[in-house]
């Protein structure tokens, strides 16, 4: 339980620092320089209010699963096992970084844990999941694939070919819906007909629940039921998780989009904040203290202040790096991709 | 004004002048890459209208509005998007004039941000204008000024034919005058930016005001250099640049986008193809290499074309010597 709790904090600690950082932003130098915190390059979509859905899916999976991951992929990262140095080494676009500084936020790729990579293009991520749970069926190791994705990717046709490919074969794969309310700037109710977009499940013949996003034990349990039922070769499930995003579709954004929520709407979203919740819910049941809490709060943001710090003084890669990576350098026939080594037991 | 507001005012002069012309795309009440601001408030909702992530879906539709008596325009916001629209743009939209032997015409504009704007990732930094030239029914339009962003848009929604309208994310912030009289830049027609004796640079996008800058540089050592700005990709100017090398013999072609098929290569071969013999020396071209644009800022400044890189090509070109007097 505390783990939980351990990881919700960590993912915040993690989107505050780049968040802080985003704010106070000078920006590489001009010949691409980055030698200070705040020359932190490129931007960043956070993952801030939304933590208990990747940390409650993430809690019912085994470390050989796998999750595809969006543009908001810090949260999975964390999750799913990712380490915190090399992921905000990749933010800074460092050689050390998980992609050595070539992918950045919107592209990281951590094949050991499972993680099938975030991504720049929306709702790309979903047919990646159903394509590993088809390995995970065809080679018979009894994993199962997660693809996360937003509201707004609900709205591509790649979306429903995947759950109608998926329920046809009877995937192991759970498709997590982040319903935080917004596509960008618009409301997605104002792009999105019917009513209910877990209910776009249903005519494939997909089970599908709607949970409160905010409640880490929610999402936690819905994602159990799920997993189990792919487990054992019933096929897909949708949990459309219902939450909010603090910081907004990518942080700096007002200087380009301006002003768009209601200042009420984002305060009615922090009172049912699900770290604060979570916490109250420890210490309700004597899990923990407050002192407790804040002792874990003050150890991620610290484990969060190493990695900024080493990200910073680590070195770019080497500009002969610039050419490498296109094609595999390993001999035809073996398979080039680590994948997570499944526990034999 | 800046080259993001001489397109939405290009957009804007179109609409004020045709009533079958309608805007389409993502947040484009917003437009965060600007080149559609402020329209949702002279034209409403009803003529700038968001639409939901779906580019597949939507740019099919704009094919079938188009054929039914609309010109839609469409932002796809950046040029890695239109990708997961691609059987739409080339199987449908681009092909279908021809394939009716000509009796539909889809008059659609796509509009799109191209190339790195400061570390937004591969996904978030793709060029496409290669891949539109080789699909056969796009014409392809990159303005590099102000006034050409407002002509060329304009030019651009009134054309019978499907027009890519790609804008350089880099240079949506830059200024310039433009032309308050409305009036169209013509679909076709290549600009010389700047006259020179020695190498011909034709350019597109971002590389015209770093060819101009090398320009600059190198003739402080005597090197004169013409820089053509190719602004009209399909149909391609090659009479502007083969009256250029008729003068200066030299060829560099400076593109924002990879090497291999480009630009540079369609440039180079056509131009070698009609008029191998004024050349002097073999075309040079600049170009990123074959990669996905790198997120590390030291990484996308190397991939990137620069002034300095474009010097160095017309060094090259020259192979190394000083030009005789012209
Ligand atoms: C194919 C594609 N179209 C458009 C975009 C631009 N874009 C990035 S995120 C986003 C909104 C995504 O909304 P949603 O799926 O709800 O995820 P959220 O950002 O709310 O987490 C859009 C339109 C993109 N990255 N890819
Ligand atoms: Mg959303």
């Amino acid at each position: 339980m505390l783990e939980l709790y351990r990881l919700m904090a960590r993912i915040r600690e993690f989107e505050e620092a780049c968040r802080r950082i985003q704010r106070t932003r000078t920006g590489p130098g001009p010949d691409g320089s980055v030698s200070s915190a705040g020359h932190m390059p490129g931007f960043v979509h956070l993952y801030l209010g939304e933590e208990a859905i990747a940390v409650g899916v993430c809690a019912v999976l085994r470390p050989d699963d796998l999750v595809a991951s969006t543009h908001r992929g810090h949260g999975h990262l964390i999750a799913k096992g990712g380490d915190v140095e090399p992921m905000m080494a990749e933010l800074y676009g460092r050689a050390a970084g998980y992609s050595k500084g070539k992918g950045g936020s919107m592209h990281i790729f951590v094949p050991e844990i499972g993680m099938l990579g975030t991504n720049g293009i929306v709702a790309a991520g979903i047919p990646h999941a159903v394509g590993a749970a088809l390995s995970c069926k065809l080679l018979g190791l009894g994993r199962v694939a997660v693809a996360f994705f937003g509201d707004g990717a609900c709205n591509q046709g790649v979306f429903f070919e995947s759950m109608n490919l998926a329920a046809l074969w009877a995937l192991p794969v759970i498709f997590v819906l982040e319903n935080n309310l917004y596509s960008e700037w618009t409301e997605s109710q104002r792009l999105t007909a019917g009513n209910s977009l877990a209910g776009r499940a249903l005519p494939f013949g997909i089970p599908a629940v709607v949970v409160d996003g905010n409640d880490v034990l929610a999402v936690r349990d819905a994602a159990w039921e799920a997993v189990a039922r792919a487990r054992c070769g019933q096929g897909p499930t949708l949990i459309e998780a219902r939450t909010y995003y603090y910081g907004g579709h990518f942080e700096g954004e007002e200087f380009f989009a301006g002003h768009y929520r209601s200042e009420a709407d984002v305060a009615s979203w922090r009172v049912r904040d699900p770290i604060v919740r979570f916490g109250r819910t420890l210490v309700d049941t004597g899990e923990t203290s407050d002192s407790g809490l804040e002792l874990i709060r003050r150890e991620e943001a610290e484990r969060v202040a190493r990695a900024v710090d080493s990200a910073v003084a680590a070195d770019p890669p080497a500009i002969s790096e610039l050419t490498t990576d296109v094609f595999a350098d390993t001999e035809p026939g073996t398979h080039p991709t680590v994948t997570p080594v499944t526990a034999t037991s | 004004m800046f080259l993001s507001e001489a397109v939405a005012a290009g957009i804007a002069t179109a609409m004020r002048e045709d009533g079958t012309v309608f805007l389409f795309g993502e947040d484009v009440d917003r437009s965060v890459l600007g080149p559609t601001k402020g329209l949702v408030e002279e034209f409403g909702q009803e003529r700038v209208r968001n639409t939901p992530i779906s580019e597949q879906a939507v740019v099919g539709a704009m094919i079938g509005a188009a054929a039914t008596g609309l010109r839609p325009v469409l932002d796809l916001m950046f040029g890695g998007f239109l990708y997961v629209a691609m059987d739409q743009v080339v199987n449908q939209l681009a092909h279908i004039g021809y394939m009716s032997g000509g009796r539909v015409r889809l008059p659609v504009v796509l509009m799109a941000g191209i190339g790195p704007s400061g570390q937004a990732g591969a996904q978030h930094s793709e060029s496409p204008h290669a891949a539109l030239m080789q699909a056969a029914g796009v014409k392809v339009v990159v303005p590099s000024t102000p006034a050409d962003a407002k002509g060329l848009m304009i030019a651009a929604i009134r054309d019978p034919d499907p027009v890519a309208y790609l804008m350089d994310v880099s240079l949506a912030g830059s200024r310039g005058p433009v032309d308050l009289a409305d009036a169209a830049v013509p679909l076709g027609r290549a600009a010389v930016r700047r006259e020179g004796v020695h190498v011909t640079v034709a350019a597109m996008a971002s590389a015209v005001p770093a060819s101009l800058m090398a320009a600059e540089g190198l003739s402080a050592s005597g090197i004169e250099v013409e820089v053509i700005d190719l602004r009209s990709l399909v149909p391609l100017d090659l009479d502007t640049v083969c009256n250029s090398i008729r003068k200066t013999r030299h060829l560099v072609i400076a593109e924002t986008g990879r090497r291999t098929c480009g630009l540079g290569a369609e440039v180079a071969a056509r131009v070698l193809e009609c008029a191998w013999e004024t050349l002097e020396a073999p075309p040079v071209r600049v170009a990123w290499p074959d990669v996905p644009v790198p997120f590390s800022p030291s990484l996308e400044f190397a991939c990137i074309v620069t002034e300095g890189d474009v010097a160095e090509a017309v060094t090259r070109a020259l192979g190394g010597r000083k030009p005789s007097a012209a």
